[in-house]
C-alpha cells in the first residue's frame, strides 16, 4: 500500500458514518440550544438591577448556605459510610450499597414525602423531636438542609466509596507497621490518597444540593427568606415575572458551569 | 533478646504455612523460596498484619501472637517493614514519609523531622528530603523506604524482596549499601527473597521454604555446597541427585549410577557443578570416570559460558565453552557421552 492510499484510508476512517453523525448532532443541539436560549433571552439591559433585587440576593444566599451546610453534613456522615461500604467486612454490604443508592434514583418529591412521614410534626421520629426538644424540621431552613442532604448524600457516598475501593489497602498496612492507629492512618494516609474522589464527590454533592427542588418544596415548603432557595424562586418567578426567572436561572447556570470547569480541570480528565 | 516464631497460618483457600524461626539480635536471616511458597505470609504474620492460626511469636519475653488469647496488632509491635514496592506515601515528601513513624509513635513534629533528616542523611538522601516519592528513582525510593522503617527504631526489621523492583545496575549498588546498613543495625532482621544472590550476600543464615514448609536451613556457604532439594540445587547452580550408597557406588533413585570418591552407606545426596561435566562425541575409554549416554535437550547462553541441558539417565546440566559448542557442532537432539570425575562430586547424607 502506498503512502497516499494509506492517508486517504485514515481520513475516511476519521469521518463518522452519517447514520451516527446525524443523531449525534441532534442530541448535541438538544442539550445546548435550551441553554443558549436562556442566554439569548436574558434581559441583559436590566440584568444588574435584577441581580441586585433583594429577593434574588436572599434566595442566592439561602441556597448557598443550605447547600454548603447540607454538603458538610453529607461529608461528615457520608465519608465514614463510604468507608464502611468499601473496607469493613460487614455482611450484606451489597444490600446496604443498594439502599444508599435509592435516594439517587428516587423521584425527589417522593423523598420529600418520606421525610415528612418520618420527620414531620406527626412523623415517626418527628413527634418525639417536637415533644421532647421542641424541634420541628418541616417548613424551616433546617428542613431545607435535611431535604438537600437526603437527596445529595448518595452522590458523595458512591464517589468516595469508589475511590476507597480503588485505593491500595497495603498503604494502610505500611502505616500500621509504622505505629499509626487506625484513625491516624485514615486521616493521614487514606483520605489524602483518595483526595480526587473526595473532592469530586463533595462538589457533585454540593451541586446536587444546590439544585434540589422536589424534596425541598415538599418537605420545607416555600417561605421567602426561610425556605425559598434558588430553584424554588425560579419556579415561582416564572408565573409572575419571567424576566426574573431567567436571571435566576442564569445565576444557577453560571454556578453549574463553574463547578463543571473546576471538576474537569483538576479531577476528572487526569485521574491520578 | 531473641525472636522466636513457631507459626502456622492456614487460609480458607487451603494454603498452609508452618515453620519455626529463630533470629538472634544482629543476625540477618533470609527466608528464601519460590513464588507462592508462603514467604510473604510469614512476613505479614511477623509484622502483625495477619494473625497466625496456631503457634506463637515472641520477641524475648514479649509475646506478639499466641492464638487465641494474644494478638498484638501491627501498630503496637516494634517491627519495621520495607515492602516490596516500598509503599511510600505519595502525597508526602521523602522527609515526611520518614518522619511519619516517629510522629505516629508520639514524637513531636520537630523531633520527628530532625530524626527523619538524620536517617535520610544516613542513607545518602539529604538532598532529596523535599522530593515527593514519584520524583525519586527506584534506588532512592528503596533507600527512603529503608530509612522510614529504621526511623522507628524497630526491634525486628522485615524486608520483603527489598531489591526485586530495581534494575540490575542499581541492584548491585543498593545491595552493597543494604548489607552495610544491616551490619550497623543491632536488631533482628528477616529478609524475604526469591533471589539466592540477595540471600547469600545479605544473610548470615538461610531458611528455605517450599510449599509452606522449611526444606533446608543453615549458613549460606553450607547451603550452597550441599543443597537438599532440586529447588535449592537450581538456586545455587548444582546438579543434585538422591540415591543409596554402598561403598563408592551410589544407585540413583531416578535411575543411573555414580562412582564417588569417599565411601558412604545409605541414603545420600550427590552434587557436582555443571562445570565438572565434560561432553564427548564417542564413549570415553579406560578412565576412572562416570560416563553415560545423553541427548541434548536445550542450549542456553549464560554470560561467558554455554549451559547445556541434557536428557539421559540421569539428566544433567553441563557448562561448556563456546569453542566446545562450535567444535562438537552441538544442536538439540545431538547424542553425546557425559563424563564426571568421581573426585568432582560431593556426597552427603540425605
Amino acid at each position: 500500500m502506498t503512502v497516499s492510499t494509506a492517508r486517504r484510508d485514515r481520513r475516511r476512517r476519521a469521518r463518522a458514518p452519517l447514520v451516527l453523525a446525524v443523531p449525534a448532532l441532534i442530541g448535541l443541539a438538544f442539550l445546548v440550544v435550551p441553554l443558549a436560549g436562556l442566554v439569548v433571552r436574558a434581559p441583559w439591559g436590566t440584568l444588574t438591577d435584577q441581580l441586585l433585587r433583594p429577593e434574588v440576593g436572599q434566595a442566592l444566599v439561602l441556597s448557598l448556605v443550605c447547600a454548603t451546610t447540607a454538603t458538610a453534613i453529607c461529608f461528615v456522615l457520608g465519608v465514614p459510610l463510604a468507608w464502611l461500604l468499601a473496607r469493613s467486612g460487614l455482611p450484606g454490604r451489597g444490600v446496604l450499597r443498594a439502599l444508599v443508592t435509592v435516594p439517587l434514583v428516587l423521584p425527589p418529591v417522593v423523598g420529600g414525602v418520606a421525610l415528612l412521614l418520618v420527620l414531620g410534626r406527626r412523623g415517626i421520629l418527628g413527634q418525639y423531636l417536637d415533644a421532647w426538644f421542641g424541634i420541628s424540621l418541616p417548613f424551616t431552613t433546617a428542613g431545607v438542609v435535611v431535604a438537600e442532604a437526603f437527596v445529595a448524600m448518595p452522590f458523595l457516598v458512591i464517589s468516595v466509596e469508589g475511590a476507597l475501593r480503588g485505593a491500595d489497602p497495603r498503604y494502610e498496612d505500611a502505616a500500621a507497621t509504622l505505629g499509626a492507629s487506625r484513625w491516624l492512618t485514615f486521616r493521614r494516609v487514606t483520605l489524602p490518597s483518595i483526595a480526587p474522589g473526595l473532592v469530586a464527590g463533595t462538589v457533585l454533592c454540593w451541586a446536587r444540593a444546590l439544585g434540589e427542588f422536589g424534596a425541598t418544596i415538599t418537605f420545607a415548603g416555600n417561605f421567602p427568606g426561610e425556605t425559598t432557595t434558588m430553584p424554588l424562586a425560579v419556579y415561582l418567578a416564572l408565573e409572575t415575572d419571567p424576566g426574573a426567572a431567567i436571571v435566576l436561572s442564569l445565576v444557577l447556570l453560571a454556578l453549574s458551569i463553574a463547578v463543571l470547569v473546576s471538576l474537569r480541570d483538576r479531577w476528572i480528565s487526569t485521574p491520578s | 533478646m531473641t525472636l522466636h516464631a513457631e507459626l502456622t497460618v492456614t487460609r480458607d483457600t487451603g494454603f498452609h504455612v508452618e515453620l519455626d524461626l529463630c533470629v538472634q539480635p544482629g543476625q540477618v536471616v533470609a527466608l528464601l523460596g519460590p513464588n507462592g511458597a508462603g514467604k510473604t505470609t510469614v512476613l505479614r504474620a511477623l509484622a502483625g498484619l495477619l494473625p497466625i492460626t496456631a503457634g506463637r511469636i515472641r520477641l524475648d519475653d514479649e509475646t506478639w501472637d499466641r492464638p487465641p488469647e494474644v494478638f498484638v496488632p501491627a501498630e503496637s509491635r516494634r517491627a519495621g517493614v520495607v515492602f516490596q514496592d516500598y509503599l511510600l506515601f505519595n502525597h508526602m515528601t521523602a522527609l515526611d514519609n520518614v518522619a511519619f513513624g516517629p510522629r505516629a509513635r508520639g514524637a513531636d513534629r520537630s523531633t520527628a523531622r530532625a530524626l527523619a533528616r538524620r536517617w535520610l542523611d544516613q542513607v545518602g538522601l539529604a538532598g532529596q528530603a523535599q522530593a515527593k516519592p514519584r520524583a525519586l528513582s527506584g534506588g532512592q525510593a528503596q533507600r527512603v523506604a529503608l530509612a522510614r522503617a529504621l526511623a522507628t527504631e524497630p526491634a525486628l526489621l522485615l524486608l520483603d524482596e527489598p531489591l526485586a523492583a530495581l534494575d540490575a545496575g542499581t541492584r548491585i549498588q543498593i545491595r552493597a549499601e543494604l548489607a552495610h546498613h544491616l551490619d550497623d543495625y543491632p536488631g533482628h532482621t528477616l529478609l524475604v527473597t526469591h533471589d539466592p544472590l540477595d540471600a547469600m550476600v545479605l544473610a548470615d543464615h538461610l531458611v528455605i521454604i517450599e510449599n509452606g514448609r522449611v526444606v533446608q536451613s543453615g549458613p549460606p556457604a553450607g547451603v550452597a555446597r550441599q543443597p537438599r532439594t532440586d529447588y535449592v540445587a537450581h538456586l545455587v547452580g548444582l546438579n543434585l541427585y538422591r540415591g543409596s550408597a554402598t561403598g563408592t557406588t551410589v544407585e540413583l533413585r531416578d535411575g543411573g549410577r555414580f562412582s564417588i570418591a569417599e565411601p558412604a552407606t545409605g541414603p545420600v545426596h550427590v552434587a557436582f557443578p555443571p562445570t565438572a561435566v565434560s561432553l564427548h562425541p564417542q564413549p570415553p575409554t579406560g578412565s576412572p570416570r562416570n560416563s553415560w549416554p545423553v541427548t541434548i535437550a536445550a542450549i542456553e547462553q549464560h554470560a561467558h559460558t554455554i549451559r547445556v541441558r541434557l536428557d539421559g539417565t540421569p539428566a544433567v546440566l553441563a557448562d561448556i565453552t563456546p569453542a566446545t559448542l562450535a567444535e562438537l557442532r552441538l544442536t538439540p537432539g545431538t547424542r553425546l557421552w557425559a563424563t564426571v570425575k568421581a573426585t568432582e562430586t560431593t556426597t552427603y547424607p540425605a
